[in-house]
């Protein structure tokens, strides 16, 4: 998979983004962290349609500063202040696909934060590459409706990381159960992830399995109990 | 606090005009264009020019183009406020419409649109029922785009939303829902 430097643009189903939206609709005052850059479409889509509210963070411009300014060492201990809200205050968090630019302490820190934000039976969308690239470069997700995104890639000074195993997103999680996971053809794996607790929460059921265009994945589910299996 | 209750008249007003992108419909005085006088041609309209640094309260009965420094508080419960691209504030703002082309520190409220356009900048809560942000703005901040309607979020999503008579239906537009903001 290449990540252009240049302006790109597609549209992609998104499976993820349904399930996501399942899981925030029910709730009448829903609190919406986006980790990405603010864009028009999304808040139209999530203030006018869904009545969220949303509150814009965007951690990638943070990141690309500690990049440009060779402070990327001290990103974990920034992430640690970066989301000054209080406990259990957020219903969903839209993370993208932040997690493939951050090192392993970055990503455990900002884990760590996102589950502390997190209401009982609160989301996380999550996109994870499953293919290793060394080219720059970020991307905008635009939602075009209830199942598809936008793909916008802008260049950008940090590349991607690394390429997390399943076990190890898991263990990042620890603390959440996985609701769906779903792996597209373009090799991005789209996740859902939920805090467990809150009324109407269903109980875990049995490992499903998901399917899209032809490329099967495992949806699995790990407990603070019960170390969860790919 | 500076309260603008008539036409505009040549003093006070000492910014130079802004060059924008954005028609506008005032003109400088000609005998003096550097200083930056400016009349309304039809609508009461008034832009601040860039020099033009104001701290304390704004208010106003007319639409208003900020290209200057404002600290403090800014109401123009009516009209619009269109933060020009050299305007630069760290303002609580109410308006009935807000164009941001600049820079912003400071909660947004308007009855009808908040607006930041390619190169405008936002750091605060916006609250109005409308908001669109332009490509390469920068935002940060809360969005709430109130709701005052029974209908489930996700019955909305799905396009199948239906009144189940527990909540009332929304009668009210927009504008008749923030007349006390």
């Amino acid at each position: 998979m290449s990540w252009p430097a240049s302006e790109t643009s597609e549209v992609v189903r998104s499976p993820a983004l349904a399930k996501f939206l399942e899981a925030i609709g029910p709730r009448p005052t829903a609190e919406l962290l986006d980790l990405g850059p603010g864009i028009g479409p999304n808040i139209a889509f999530f203030g006018e349609r869904i009545r969220c509210k949303i509150h814009v963070e965007d951690l990638y411009a943070d990141l690309e500063r500690h990049v440009q300014r060779g402070t990327l060492d001290r990103f974990p201990q920034f992430l640690a202040t970066r989301l000054p809200r209080p406990d259990q205050s957020i219903d969903a968090v839209l993370c993208w696909d932040l997690f493939d630019y951050l090192d392993a302490d970055a990503a455990t820190v900002l884990a760590g934060e996102l589950i502390r934000l997190l209401k009982p039976a609160g989301a996380l969308l999550v996109f994870f590459s499953t293919v290793a690239s060394d080219e720059r470069g970020y991307r905008r997700y635009i939602i075009e409706d209830e199942e598809h995104l936008r793909y916008r890639s802008y260049p950008g000074a940090c590349p991607r990381q690394r390429v997390l195993e399943n076990r190890d997103i898991v263990r990042l999680f620890d603390r959440l159960r996985v609701s769906d996971s779903i792996l597209l053809k373009s090799q991005l794996r789209e996740m859902v992830f939920r805090k467990p607790g809150g009324a109407g929460q269903r109980e875990p059921r049995p490992a499903a399995v998901s399917v899209d265009r032809g490329i099967t994945s495992r949806a699995w589910r790990g407990s603070p109990d019960r170390p969860a299996t790919p | 606090m500076w309260k603008r209750e008539e036409a505009p008249r040549p003093t006070g007003m000492t910014g130079t005009p802004a060059s924008t992108s954005y028609e506008s419909p005032v003109m400088p005085v000609a005998s003096d264009p550097g200083r930056g006088v400016q009349k309304p041609m039809k609508d009461e309209f008034v832009t601040i020019g860039k020099s033009i640094i104001i701290k304390g309260e704004l208010s106003g009965g007319e639409d208003l183009t900020i290209e200057g420094q404002v600290e403090g508080k800014v109401e123009l419960r009516d009209h619009v406020l269109t933060v020009g691209p050299n305007g630069r504030l760290k303002a609580q703002i109410f308006a009935k419409s807000i164009v941001v082309l600049g820079q912003v520190t400071g909660n947004l409220t308007a009855t009808e649109k908040v607006d930041i356009g390619q190169n405008g900048s936002v750091e605060g809560d916006v609250v109005a029922p409308r908001v669109a942000i332009a490509d390469g703005a920068h935002f940060r901040g809360s969005i709430d785009m109130q709701r005052k309607e029974g209908a489930s979020p996700v019955a909305r999503v799905m396009g199948t939303a239906k009144h189940d008579g527990k909540a009332p239906l929304a009668v009210a537009s927009a504008k008749d829902e923030l007349a006390g903001v």
